[in-house]
């Protein structure tokens, strides 16, 4: 860059390459929609107190170490065995040393998950209608077609704390027509509610992803639009879904990001890792 | 008494049809030496508990496995272990997949002599639809709710990888976690460890510091076995972090027709001397970086 200058440091058109450079870096150091997601994400801790607040994926962490920056009473982890009193940059730490508080190894995760007092916010490969999520295997459980991580804690988490979804690409191949192939995490699904168990006793709290925010409607347990990301339509998030929504009247758009935000944002990704974490379609 | 013995007496306690519980998690302090003797070995149709990484992946594609529990199987920086997909998509091995919690209780169970362990954890999902053998159960209280009672997940033999232990069996991690290690250790009719680097006892006995990081006792401890390196290419945080590049030869070997057979000839059938100077030698592998999560 510096010779680049200097070689047209004599031509005139120094202020021209200037300019394009700056475009150039601002191309690189932004993904609006990456932006966008952390924030819609983030809000779904606004309301939680003194809770764990889990976000598995690279958006769905920057969303939780921003939620907590707005929100102290919120815990979280180094994302490897302690908890710790601010959320942990992502990347390359660059001499930054956490800030440990908690020891938290893996044994003491499930005690936390199992007391109740988290929300986490993972990202699985199949949601029903119900809310029934899926990482596991697609295809015949016998003999998948595609063998995936295996369920990991989904079903502990869905039975015991609150939970939310993060979707990248809003698709029919994600929000599936009938149940998911492999149901590893409990939903509002009447016919598998065990017994002595209300709906009212699973915590789906909020579904995001690069077309829409959602939730569950609370009456009926169905999936609701709750706000739609600028330049997208209700039809566009329904023709990719492969369940009715409900489709409120007066839609809003989903907020953008303040500038504080963003500035707190860059702040948690100093390597910039979230602007290849999501394409816009 | 010394519990010392080599890698392949540790591997003979093994016998065909077993149980055996890995220690570690993924691609972290994996008893690897004693899973490369294992797969040196005759042995076949092992029941295998683990939370999963490189170990399920090789013994999988060695065709030693006869049923896996577990949970998950990844290598972190490869989300998806290759040859346990492979594995999985072929149809070659039984399968009795649970939470990561349920695993836990089951270890639990097991540790503590008792059938079953009762927990909410698997209600509701494919846990409890697509393995027969958990049962549910009314509560014998008054809370009228139906509880999973995950079995005891009884272990024939378990591996660990620790970083230093002396010859009667007290075992030390230092590292950050010491995952389901003790669990697997309790669970187990057998306990066979590696450790990095083999002490004095007088070692644990520098500041009480040292014996906080040992977290069972040693009677739970039936053999010793002395491998630097021992979890290599997993991390054995502080000492040492993963080999990425090891890790990702691996996993393109599961991409060539063959490609398990190449492994294996360079990496598994030769000496753990031989191999430790073929991935680059003790001085490289000290320099490994710890992974940053």
């Amino acid at each position: 860059m510096v010779l680049i200058l200097y070689v047209h440091y004599h031509c005139q058109s120094i202020k021209v390459i200037w300019l394009n450079l700056i475009v150039m870096r601002e191309k690189i150091i932004h993904n609006p929609l990456a932006d966008l997601l952390i924030c819609a994400c983030s809000s779904i801790w606004d309301d939680d107190s003194e809770v764990l607040a889990s976000g598995i994926g690279l958006i769905q962490r920057l969303a939780a170490s921003l939620a907590m920056m707005k929100n102290p009473n919120l815990m979280m982890t180094d994302s490897e065995a302690y908890i710790v009193s601010e959320p942990v940059p992502v990347g390359r730490r660059n001499g930054y040393e956490p800030r440990r508080e908690t020891w938290m190894g893996f044994s003491r995760i499930f005690d936390n998950v199992w007391s109740g007092n988290r929300h986490a916010l993972v990202g699985p490969s199949q949601i029903d209608r119900f809310g029934q999520a899926n990482i596991s295997a697609i295809g015949d459980y016998e003999q998948p077609k595609v063998q995936m991580l295996g369920m990991r804690g989904f079903p502990g988490n869905s039975i015991s704390h609150a939970n939310s979804f993060f979707v990248p690409v809003h698709s029919r191949r994600v929000f599936v027509e009938g149940e998911v192939d492999t149901v590893c995490s409990i939903g509002y699904n009447p016919a598998r509610l065990p017994k002595g168990y209300w709906l009212d006793d699973i915590d789906i709290r909020r579904i995001i992803t690069d077309l829409c925010v959602m939730d569950f409607e609370p009456n009926h347990k169905r999936m609701r639009i709750l706000s739609l990301h600028p330049g997208v339509s209700a039809d566009e998030v329904q023709d990719n879904t492969g369940f009715d929504l409900i489709r409120p009247d007066g839609l809003g758009q989903t907020a953008e990001p303040t500038p504080q935000e963003l500035a707190t944002i860059s702040a948690l990704d100093p390597n910039n890792l979230r602007i290849n974490a999501v394409k816009t379609r | 008494m010394s519990k010392l013995i080599s890698h392949l007496q540790a591997i003979n306690n093994i016998e065909s049809g077993m149980t055996i519980g890995i220690g570690g998690w993924g691609p972290r302090r994996k008893p690897m030496a004693l899973i490369r003797e294992l797969l040196r070995s005759e042995v076949r149709d092992l029941t295998v508990v683990s939370f999963g990484g490189a170990d399920v992946g090789m013994l999988c594609a060695a065709g030693k496995v006869k049923k896996l529990v577990f949970a998950f199987v990844s290598l972190d920086f490869i989300p998806l272990e290759p040859y346990f997909r492979q594995a999985r998509q072929k149809a070659e091995i039984d399968v009795m997949e649970v939470d990561e919690g349920l695993m836990i209780l089951g270890l639990r169970a097991a540790a503590m002599g008792a059938p079953f362990i009762p927990t909410e954890v698997g209600l509701g999902t494919d846990v409890i639809r697509r393995n027969k053998d958990i049962k549910l159960i009314d509560s014998p209280y008054d809370d009228s709710k139906e509880w999973v009672a995950m079995p005891a997940l009884n272990l024939d033999v378990s591996l660990l990888h620790v970083d230093r232990a002396d010859q009667r069996g007290v075992c030390q991690i230092k590292g950050p976690d010491h995952y389901m290690d003790d669990l697997f250790a309790r669970a187990a009719k057998k306990t066979l460890v590696s450790c990095d680097e083999l002490v004095d006892t007088n070692f644990f006995h520098k500041n009480s510091e040292e014996a906080r990081y040992v977290f069972w006792e040693r009677s739970v401890t039936s053999h010793v076995v002395h491998s630097p390196f021992g979890a290599h290419p997993s991390s054995c945080n502080p000492l040492y972090g993963i080999d990425v590049r090891v890790f990702r030869e691996y996993a393109a070997s599961a991409k060539r027709k063959d490609g398990w057979n190449q492994y294996f000839k360079d990496y598994i059938s030769v000496k753990e001397s031989v191999y430790l100077e073929k991935v680059g030698g003790a001085d490289f592998i000290r320099t490994l970086p710890l992974p940053i999560y």
